[in-house]
């Protein structure tokens, strides 16, 4: 398995919205590559035939009937927003044209 | 904004031949959201159609609704897809404002329908097998209002604005597998499949099927490769075609656009490209720096989705009469020519008709009246024809006056025009506006005299066997009956007076 | 602080309970009394993030009014009505903040009400505050906190344990009879032994998750922490059972666990001592409490066997890969848009993109971001298999360890952690090392079966708390009821009383000198 390198910790930076300094991914990169060197062994220990398991309490068909339930106002939607304008959230640009 | 070289299309189909496919969103028309039970609305007030789940708070979890799945169900079984007997959702992990956990909810490697097909009728009556890959269930996104920029596009503008009432909002992905051999019809085609999704998803109930609210939204994907070539092109794939007409232009545009960059010896680009319906062409997209890893994974807070067989034959006992099937049954039905039930198809007053006769009309006056006088007054009107206020008894009623010589043709027409003036139903409007034909002959024989005497070489000629020149007496008998008469009885007479058969 | 509110604090809740229902102290005393616990020794643990005086008190005088006034409002009341408790800051409430201990959520406030907080509202139960906990519960110390950490109230310069420490310290501090945890890899179970505490992570599904800020939603479990087995069965009863807001709740009926608390017995029991799980790596003094506490069972008619669940070893590396890739995902939606903190870019475009990497940047602190980070690389395309799936796989391969293992015996044995409290700062810059405390806890939470802390006594070489951990079937937590009540009043006969009675007096204990790195982490 591949290690994991300061260019790879950029990269998954990114994908998850975290500006990181430069310091700050050296050390990152540090600390992940002895995680990911101790979490390793899990990649060998099932064979193919063992079946995942993506809930530890097997359930199927939960569902919720179609009716309507409560409503928040527009100002309780809006109580926690940094930011605001006529009862929507206000962010920057999506786009950098500068 | 950079415009792109183009080929014609008669040029781009010589040299290349396209490869289709279809990635249709529907929104469901369940009460409430996919994953909430907050109300499933168009066009309220910004962010009140939205609880806790909708808006992604701290803690919130998602339940599915069970009337999303059952229509998601439907979906598959009228695009002939088979069901999965166990499916599970999964997250679709990406950054944006309007997507409000920054996942969207979403299935990935298990749809719960798959390997479907569509048979699409042409403008001329060829048949073209669609694949159909999966259907599948997902969430919608909220709405962004970009502010501050001259056009109100995401380009140049200042900020965004958030409403998250249409988060959440249950919809159905239907994705073609590639679609080869479209040639030249490749646009024809284009827009008939999506007509033909809009009109099934209409059809079974489970969507508003409105294109302009963005109930049914395309995105086009386009290659082309040179004749004889087996491998695909690369692909673009045109987002926000949300109109039949511009489907068909989408397609055709892109036909072109990547026939000139290939000509030019210029690899094509994989992207996503945007339609303008104002310059009808397509701009490049933004480019999405994750875009190209959505580290899918199951949703950890939602159980497997089992269809057993008994639910779905259930589902499948509750699905209409295919659209095309039915089109098919009543025009044979009817009797009506191809031209005359294209026409009544495309005008959009099938329905109307049908039930039109059902309410006694027989299948030629009911398509006389919907096609000759509605359809008309409802483009004025700017509505759909079913939408006018014509109820098919009013239809019955007014063609009942007619055939018992109780009012002419003409003076039908006017009471049509009062009962969507709301004076009534069609009797009281003949009583009110004073309509009845004159239906004693004493007065109707006068003026047929005076009209005679007035055009003796018309009245000659008629004599001589050239009956077809009999309208301009008819014509002078309504103008002084103020239209009053029947014209047919007047005809009649006149007739009988020269002593002419009919 | 009076005798009287001296010894009020001290009860267990089951006996604050009968001594409200019998009319020999008011709510509002026993809610005071906790109030002013908490204004004395608070600044010194540092368990509450938030004190809920005035709601808590308003709701203590309601069920004062309601008992006087009698008649069948009276006695429909909650057998634990008035006895209030503390809710970790993972939960979300209406009219109190809510910071899952980060600066992400600094002063916000939730417009709704987890499930659980609707439940103890419905039972009248006052809530005294928000407790502290590691930022979005990652962590076995509490000092990944935002707001500074707690301390472990046997010495104030050693850790509560972590997740739930606030929790935990609030409990063993007396400034709570009861509190909520959370349990993802050993959130309540840890703290609760390294406090002295007893700690319970239900079943999976037992409990709602709705309101509970996820971590990783396949693993998270609230659960009671208290001071005693019975209290927590008590408590469990309260905030268990179905609900329609959490698809993996579970429609079992949980509610015999009370009595199960209340049978006392053991005998004829088979209780299983995964061999995986002590030995090696534990400390003596540890082992020698685990030790004795088997003695004990087995004094008692217990019958102890050997089990072996050899994928254990697999354990810790398919939890810090599962955990991560949950957390990656979940933590996504805190990006500056809706609530919370928004962070502007110093230099460069002002774009949404920048200002999400920006407000991400200054509002999580270092483990979350490393967790994060982790977790995208996990999911990422070319890695799934090998890494998430392969986990996943391991979870089925643990699932059926313990299969075997409780076909052998009714409930699982071990210590609850490898070490008692460790030092303020002593793991900070050893994630890796933080990470092994909770090799004995994390197994449960893969499986998703039930396991419960309870004290073991103190270990010899430092006179600090032991925990030892229960596991036992997904639904039968009765069963770990059971068999903790029966080893806790064994082992309190022994000891004369209750082991936080032995634990240091608050008001005279000095707070000794804390490493920076503890407080500033973040």
């Amino acid at each position: 398995m591949a290690a994991i390198n300061r260019d790879d910790v950029a990269h998954l930076a990114r994908l998850a919205h975290i500006e990181m300094s430069a310091e700050e991914l050296d050390r990152m990169a540090g600390e992940l590559a002895v995680i990911v060197d101790s979490v390793k062994s899990v990649s060998e220990a099932a064979g193919e035939d063992v079946p995942a398991t993506s809930h530890p309490i097997p359930l199927t068909n939960v569902f919720r009937e179609d009716v309507v339930g409560h409503t928040f106002t527009a100002e309780q939607a809006l109580s926690g927003a940094p930011d605001a304008f006529e009862n929507r959230f206000k962010v920057p640009a999506i786009l950098d044209e500068d | 904004m950079s415009v792109d070289a183009t080929l014609s299309f008669e040029e781009a189909m010589e040299k290349y031949d396209p490869v289709l496919g279809f990635e249709v969103h529907v929104e469901l028309n369940t009460k409430t959201k996919m994953f909430s039970s907050a109300p499933n609305v168009f066009g309220d007030e910004p962010n009140t159609n939205v609880n806790e789940v909708d808006l992604g708070m701290p803690g919130v979890l998602p339940v599915v609704n069970k009337a999303a799945v059952e229509s998601s169900i439907k979906i598959g079984l009228a695009l002939n897809c088979k069901i999965a007997e166990s499916c599970r959702f999964a997250r679709k992990n990406y950054f944006y404002p309007d997507t409000p956990k920054n996942f969207q909810t979403s299935q990935y490697d298990e749809p719960i329908a798959y390997d479907g097909y569509l048979d699409i009728e042409l403008e001329d009556g060829t048949v073209f097998r669609v694949e159909i890959e999966r259907a599948h269930m997902e969430e919608d996104a909220g709405k962004l209002t970009h502010m501050g920029g001259a056009t109100g596009r995401i380009q140049g503008a200042d900020y965004s604005l958030v409403d998250y009432n249409r988060s959440g909002v249950p919809l159905v992905e239907i994705v073609t597998k590639p679609i080869e051999g479209a040639g030249s019809r490749a646009p024809e085609l284009a827009k008939a499949y999506v007509a033909a999704v809009r009109e099934i998803v209409k059809n079974l109930g489970v969507s508003d099927a409105k294109m302009e609210r963005g109930n049914v939204r395309c995105d086009a994907n386009v290659s082309l490769r040179p004749h004889g070539q087996e491998r695909f092109g690369i692909r673009s794939e045109t987002k926000n075609v949300n109109s039949l007409r511009a489907v068909e232009h989408a397609v055709r545009y892109e036909i072109q656009r990547h026939a000139a960059v290939l000509d030019s010896g210029q690899p094509i680009i994989q992207e996503t490209r945007h339609w303008h319906e104002d310059t009808r062409s397509t701009t490049s997209g933004r480019p999405k720096s994750d875009a190209d890893d959505y580290r899918y994974f199951p949703e950890p807070d939602l159980v497997p989705v089992v269809a057993s067989r008994e639910w779905v034959e259930e589902l499948r006992a509750t699905l209409p009469e295919p659209p095309a099937e039915r089109r098919k049954r009543l025009k044979e039905a009817w009797g009506y020519s191809d031209l005359e039930f294209r026409d009544v198809v495309n005008a959009g007053v099938m329905d109307s008709i049908e039930e039109t006769i059902a309410a006694g009309a027989s299948a030629d006056v009911a398509r006389k009246w919907w096609m000759g006088e509605i359809v008309g007054r409802a483009k004025v009107a700017d509505v759909e024809p079913g939408e006018l206020g014509v109820t098919p008894q009013v239809i019955v009623e007014l063609n009942k006056l007619v055939e018992d010589g109780k009012i002419n043709n003409k003076m039908a027409t006017q009471v049509l025009d009062g009962v969507l003036a709301g004076e009534g139903a069609p009797a009281e409007i003949v009583e009110k506006r004073g309509l009845a034909v004159v239906s004693d002959d004493g007065p109707l024989l006068e003026a047929i005299d005076a009209a005679l005497a007035a055009q003796p070489d018309v009245a000659e000629k008629i004599r001589g066997g050239k009956v077809q020149a009999i309208g301009a007496i008819v014509g002078g008998v309504m103008k002084a009956t103020r239209g009053q008469a029947d014209a047919g009885r007047v005809r009649e007479l006149i007739l009988e007076k020269l002593g002419v058969q009919g | 602080m009076t005798d009287l509110k001296n010894e009020l604090i001290r009860h267990s809740a089951a006996d604050l309970a009968a001594k409200l229902a019998a009319g020999d102290v008011s709510a509002v005393e026993v809610t005071q009394a906790h109030l002013d616990r908490i204004a004395d020794v608070d600044p010194q643990v540092n368990a509450f993030l938030h004190v809920n005086s005035e709601e808590a008190l308003a709701v203590a005088a309601e069920v004062d009014a309601t008992r006087a006034a009698g008649g069948s409002a009276g006695e429909e009341l909650h057998a634990l009505a008035g006895v209030p408790i503390a809710v970790k800051d993972l939960i979300v409430t209406i009219g109190q903040p809510t910071t899952a201990g980060s600066k992400i959520l600094e002063g916000w406030h939730s417009p709704y009400d987890a499930t659980v907080v609707k439940k103890l509202r419905a039972a009248k139960m006052p809530i005294l505050g928000k407790t502290n906990l590691d930022e979005f519960a990652m962590g076995s110390s509490t000092e990944h906190s935002a707001y500074g950490p707690t301390r472990n109230p046997w010495d104030l310069n050693r850790i509560p344990g972590g997740s739930g420490g606030g929790s935990a310290a609030a409990v063993a501090a007396f400034e709570a009879p009861l509190a909520l945890g959370t349990d993802t890899g050993g959130s309540i179970r840890q703290p609760g032994a390294v406090t002295g505490t007893v700690g319970m992570k239900p079943t999976y599904g037992a409990v709602s998750r709705y309101g509970a800020i996820a971590m990783a939603s396949s693993l998270d479990q609230i659960g009671p922490v208290a001071r005693t087995v019975l209290d927590s069965a008590l408590l469990q009863e309260v905030i268990g059972g179905h609900d329609p807001f959490d698809s993996t709740s579970l429609t079992d009926p949980f509610n015999n666990l009370v009595a199960a608390a209340r049978v006392g017995n053991v005998a004829g029991m088979k209780i299983g001592i995964i061999k995986e799980l002590h030995g090696e790596g534990y400390q003596a003094g540890v082992e020698n409490r685990f030790n004795e506490s088997l003695q004990n069972l087995k004094d008692a008619g217990a019958e102890i066997v050997g089990v072996s669940c050899p994928n254990l070893k697999y354990a810790l590396g398919a939890y810090y890969l599962i955990m991560p890739s949950e957390v990656s995902s979940n933590l996504a939606k805190f990006d500056g848009v809706r609530y919370g903190m928004r962070v502007l870019p110093t230099e460069g475009p002002m774009t949404i993109e920048r200002v999400m990497g920006a407000t991400r940047a200054a509002g999580f602190g270092d483990e979350v971001k490393r967790r994060i980070i982790l977790g995208t690389y996990a999911l990422s395309a070319g890695y799934y298999d090998a890494y998430y799936g392969s986990a996943q796989k391991v979870r089925t391969l643990i699932q059926r360890d313990f299969d075997a293992a409780f076909a052998q015996a009714d409930v699982l044995i071990s210590p609850t952690a490898p070490t008692t409290a460790f030092k303020l700062g002593e793991k900070l810059d050893d994630p890796l090392a933080m990470y092994l405390n909770d090799v004995a806890t994390i197994p449960a939470n893969l499986a998703g079966i039930p396991g419960l802390s309870l004290p073991g006594g103190l270990a010899d070489e430092d006179g600090l708390p032991v925990g030892i951990q229960l596991l036992a079937p997904a639904r039968e937590d009765a069963r770990l009821y059971r068999v903790g009540a029966v080893l806790e009043s064994i082992l309190e006969e022994k000891w004369g009383g209750p082991m936080l009675s032995k634990a240091p007096d608050l008001k005279n204990a000095a707070l000794g000198a804390v490493s920076n790195s503890a407080g500033g982490s973040n």
